[in-house]
């Protein structure tokens, strides 16, 4: 059976909650617009709820196949200083960020 | 003669071959125009002179010892989403504008192999997001037929270097549509490949099951001769299929006697613009005189492909741009007060606002209370769009339709509107949701723009698509039209 | 504490033993220099992809079985979204709906000898995230992400200990386990095995559970037993007056020996989980899991009947050197060299274990190969005993010579050291004759009936001999030459 829910109203609470989800700063003046353009998506994809998908299971890959596995071994070399050229900051081989309190 | 930037890359290969010119000249007649003229289109990011003419000269060599690989010497640019070792690469976007990638996509490695030259890396939506190429962080590109329109996207600046002559070939990515959508709006040949066809590692990631790269180009024999260098399974990608790659231009000379083609009634609606229904009606009469059996057939399901899209590519990519978070790599806001800020200020300066709103949406479909009615329900829609290509394919071995509703728009005439923008896929996005091989060939114009026609395969079938979209080129000439752009300043 | 029933479930995460990562070809070896073994894709850098090892499978597998579990012929990886340093992706690739192993049970023995079935949930695979380091670098958190991409098999228990004691049983089994069927090195100072405890408590009969606290990454087992204990008696004391119990994540402090809210990880509550679209549904065969089946060690439980059954040992006996595969695996050598397999288990647990115990070793197959105090040399030493090559106190000597590397042979350091016992009675006869003339006191005294005076001459004469002459032999000697 089709799950009936409304079209969803997207407000500026939601917004603000899935902005700290995704860890995204939405500047204030901003929040309305966002807001009305994730309403927008959410009514276009309303029209899937009309579908009867009793029973189908979900795909969540377009390949119907079974997964290869690799075998243990190592095959990486050290690359420390190829890849902490790229970094913001780094120390003594660490990648450094502001302090975390745990 | 037809000039140089006109050439398929076919004949070029002959003229290298015959030493009408060396690599090193083609090479430098590519460079040059694209210092004289992509300032006014805005196609590439980067160029790489120095890089591609030494590559031009070490195939030149390789040539004059006979030991030439495929592609000896073919200039031709990637998309820059694509990783090239030692190279910037953006996905389009300011988070990664200070990005050398310390690797080469497989595809990359694959088609160096084949001995291209490697002009530059061509502008794009952000992270492949957009359908204008309105959204890259390095402006807008413009369509070299009209440059007051749009390219299409994502693979804008790859499907207007093409057509204004600015590459002999060039790479694309296709997660909704943004191989075909840009090839029908610039005039080109435009191969999605199947799902696991051509290997997705160093292929910076939009949606992961629906991302595959392929050849953008001016014919579908040279966009075969390409396909043959990029695809093939590969071991670091899990999703890569593990099947032979077969002889592309030996399957592209078959006859269409016999082949069944359908049409799907549910791409001809209302919404369709009439120019291309009947450009693409026009392209079945010409199929069905060379011996295919055109048919109806229906895709129940495919108006529900946009909204299934528009939750499952959003989701993975609200997860797959997780790691742009300023801590390893790519852009850093400046003076973080703690790690939150430095997250916030980092991704919110760093990525633009269409990704950020997909983040948003994606999330949301995520999210606690709403996974079930969004992103449960997107895939098994997607089950239901996949079962439905299947039913076709009992009844035909191509299936045939219009690839965009309406030729290029223009610049900033739907940037206001997303959902209006997300509609440009319509006819293209089920493919990816299926995992399906799809071509967009050259149909025909409309007010001096060009027109694309889709043809869908089955799965792995890109020899047979191939085969269709040359047996058409072959009694049609729309793919060697070329846009005014340039001319006058050409010598 | 009359008054409260406590709940506990652990979630028990065991670093697997492999070669490689989980999805990487980077190492896994402990100690590395930071971030020399954080390849492109345990960095989440643009573009990597991830690829199965399949190594994890094998030893989620034989875990599965080791608890009589059923494991999954298809699992399923999820993405599980959270921000944090240590975790390069932003996700982390876990198993949410679809785990390798469901089910199983473990059976643990109490202090007061009696037992417990606590039954398993399921144990899932998944990924190890970074170390964030936060002292020394100018006031800023400093990130090694070697340990990102490492495999772990998270044990999720049901919530069916009901006491410190209990939990601590559990995960001391759990270990045990792991270590035999060599899923896991189980070396608990580099991390191998990290307990989350979810705690609650609640009146006896009250149909609901309380609310409960996790305190998170608990690496010892005796900081597993206080931090539990601190927990239940703060929830106790907060209802007790009248408070309420905060669902929230905790952090045991070993230093303060306390809990405390954490600050800051995983503010995001909303995990998202949905499945890892870089990866396919994992099939595994039926055939596949009776191969491993087939490779699957002894378990302890079944060691230890056998060493009761086989060698006759007590209980405790068969228990304690059934506690780790090294240690059984060196006792069954010293029995079968010794050729007396009573004599190995005293040696190898009072006298073997005794040592370790008093130097803080553990029986690891590291220590247990690091000594020329072999199972071999061990066994050698108990076959001098029997065949009366020497007495039972040389051999402690030749035992701790041989530890400490003073002896490097059992038989060329006890012929080196001339220590094999003088069982000529002609000469013993001549000693005992001086010291009977020596002492002819106490040789009046004797022969007056004062038996036991025999321990003063057979003190004499092993004195005389440095201990080498058999005491048997010896008092025979003085009951023919002062009784005969």
């Amino acid at each position: 059976m089709p799950i009936d829910i409304p079209v969803m109203q997207v407000n500026q609470a939601v917004v603000l909650t899935v902005a700290e989800l995704t860890q995204l700063n939405i500047d204030a003046q901003d929040i309305d617009s966002y807001a009305a353009d994730m309403t927008k998506v959410l009514a276009m994809v309303a029209q899937m709820q009309s579908v009867d998908t009793t029973g189908i299971e979900p795909m969540s890959n377009p390949q119907d196949a079974v997964q290869r596995l690799r075998a243990d071994a190592v095959t990486e070399t050290n690359q420390r200083d190829v890849f902490q050229q790229l970094a913001p900051e780094t120390d003594a081989g660490f990648y450094l960020v502001p302090r975390v309190v745990e | 003669m037809t000039e140089l930037h006109r050439k398929t890359v076919r004949q070029l290969l002959t003229d290298l071959d015959n030493k009408v010119f060396s690599s090193v000249e083609l090479t430098r007649h590519y460079l040059d125009r694209i210092e004289r003229l992509d300032p006014s289109l805005n196609s590439y990011i980067t160029v790489l002179g120095a890089s591609a003419l030494a590559q031009a000269a070490a195939m030149d060599e390789a040539r004059r010892k006979g030991n030439q690989p495929l592609l000896a010497g073919i200039p031709i640019a990637h998309k820059d989403i694509i990783c090239t070792q030692g190279t910037k690469t953006t996905a389009g976007s300011r988070m990664l504008d200070n990005f050398i990638a310390p690797y080469s996509a497989t595809l990359a490695e694959r088609l160096d192999a084949a001995g291209v030259v490697t002009l530059g890396k061509t502008n794009m939506d952000e992270f492949a997001m957009g359908s204008s190429n309105e959204n890259s962080y390095y402006g807008a590109v413009h369509n070299p037929w009209h440059t007051d329109h749009v390219p299409g996207g994502s693979s804008g600046g790859a499907a207007a270097s093409m057509a204004a002559g600015l590459c002999a070939a060039a790479t694309g990515t296709d997660t909704g549509g943004s191989i075909r959508q840009p090839a029908a709006f610039c005039g080109i040949t435009g191969l999605k490949p199947t799902y696991g066809r051509v290997s997705r590692w160093g292929v910076i990631a939009y949606a992961s099951s629906l991302d595959q790269a392929g050849p953008m180009a001016r014919t579908a024999e040279d966009a075969a001769l390409l396909l043959q260098a990029m695809a093939g399974f590969d071991a670091r990608d899990a999703t890569s299929i593990d099947q032979p790659v077969p002889d592309y231009m030996a399957q592209i000379n078959r006859p269409v006697k016999g082949l069944k083609i359908g049409l799907c009634q549910e791409y001809f609606d209302p919404g369709l613009d009439p120019d291309i229904k009947a450009a693409v009606l026009d392209a079945a009469k010409t199929l069905e005189s060379r011996g295919a059996i055109i048919k109806d057939i229906s895709l129940p399901n495919s108006q529900h492909g946009i909204p299934a899209y528009y939750i499952i590519a959003p989701a993975e990519c609200s997860a797959n741009l997780s790691r742009y978070d300023g801590v390893r790599f790519g852009y850093r806001c400046a003076d973080p007060q703690s790690i939150e800020d430095l997250y916030k200020r980092s991704r919110s300066e760093g990525l633009g606002r269409e990704v950020k709103s997909r983040i948003m949406v994606g999330a949301f479909a995520l999210s606690s209370g709403y996974y079930e009615a969004y992103y449960r329900k997107a895939q098994q829609i997607r089950r239901l769009i996949s079962q439905d290509f299947a039913n076709a394919f009992t009844q035909v071995d191509y299936i045939l339709g219009p690839t965009t509703p309406s030729p290029a728009f223009k610049l900033g005439e739907k940037a206001g509107d997303q959902v209006a923008m997300y509609l440009q896929d319509i006819y293209t996005i089920a493919v990816n949701l299926a995992g399906l091989p799809a071509i967009s060939v050259p149909a025909g114009f409309t007010k001096g723009l060009p027109i694309g026609m889709q043809l869908i395969g089955r799965h792995l079938d890109e020899g047979g698509l191939l085969n269709v979209a040359h047996q058409y080129q072959l009694v049609t000439d729309w793919h060697n039209r070329s846009p005014n752009f340039g001319n006058q300043q050409d010598s | 504490m009359q008054d409260w029933e406590v709940v506990i479930g652990l979630e028990i995460h065991t670093q697997l033993k492999t070669q490689s990562k989980i999805f990487s070809g980077a190492s896994t070896a402990f100690g590395a220099a930071p971030n020399t073994q954080a390849c492109a894709i345990d960095l989440g850098f643009p573009g990597v992809l991830p690829m199965v090892n399949e190594a994890v499978y094998a030893k989620a597998v034989a875990f599965g079985l080791g608890i009589g579990a059923d494991i999954n012929l298809v699992s399923v990886f999820d993405r599980k979204n959270y921000f944090y340093p240590d975790l390069p992706k932003g996700y982390q690739i876990t198993q949410l709906a679809s785990p390798i192993v469901v089910g199983g049970s473990v059976d643990i023995i109490l202090r007061d000898g009696s037992s417990k079935t606590i039954r398993v949930t399921r144990a899932h695979l998944e990924e190890d995230a970074g170390k964030s380091m936060h002292e020394d670098y100018h006031g800023q958190t400093g990130v090694d992400l070697n340990r990102a991409g490492t495999p772990l098999l998270e044990i999720v228990s049901e919530p069916e200990l009901s006491s410190a004691e209990e939990a601590v049983a559990y995960a001391r089994y759990i270990h045990q386990l792991v270590t035999y069927l060599g899923v896991s090195d189980g070396d608990m100072s580099q991390g191998s095995l990290r307990c989350d405890a979810n705690v609650s408590v609640r009146r006896p009969g009250a149909a609901a559970l309380g609310t409960r606290t996790e305190t998170k990454n608990v690496n010892s087992f005796r900081f597993l037993e206080r931090a539990i204990n601190f927990e239940i008696e703060r929830q106790i004391s907060v209802l007790e007056s009248g408070g309420r119990i905060r669902q929230e994540t905790r952090l045991y402090d070993p230093d303060k020996d306390e809990t405390r809210p954490m600050r800051s990880k995983e503010t995001a509550t909303d995990y998202r989980y949905f499945p890892e679209p870089d990866l396919l549904p994992i099939h595994i065969t039926a055939a596949y899991i009776d191969t491993i089946r087939q490779q699957m060690p002894e378990l302890p439980g079944a060691k230890a009947q056998r060493f009761i059954d086989q060698y006759d040992l007590s209980a405790a006996d068969a228990l304690a050197l059934a506690s780790s595969v090294a240690l059984a695996d060196y006792f069954e050598t010293v029995a079968r060299v010794g050729n007396d397999a009573k004599l190995a288990a005293n040696w190898v647990r009072v006298e073997l274990l005794g040592l370790m115990n008093r130097e803080s070793l553990s029986p690891s197959t590291a220590t247990l190969t690091a000594t020329p105090l072999t199972a071999e040399a061990l066994g050698t030493l108990i076959a001098r005993i029997k065949d009366g090559t020497i007495s039972g106190k040389i051999a402690k000597g030749v035992f701790v010579a041989l530890w400490t590397g003073a002896a490097t042979d059992t038989d060329s350091y006890i012929a080196d050291q001339g220590l094999t016992q003088v069982s000529d009675s002609s000469a013993l006869g001549a000693i005992l004759d001086t010291i009977i003339a020596n002492n002819p006191q106490q040789a009046e005294q004797f022969r007056a009936g004062k038996t036991k005076l025999m321990g003063f001459f057979v003190g004499q004469v092993m004195q005389q001999t440095g201990g080498k002459a058999n005491p048997q032999q010896v008092s025979e000697l003085v009951n023919a030459k002062l009784m005969g």
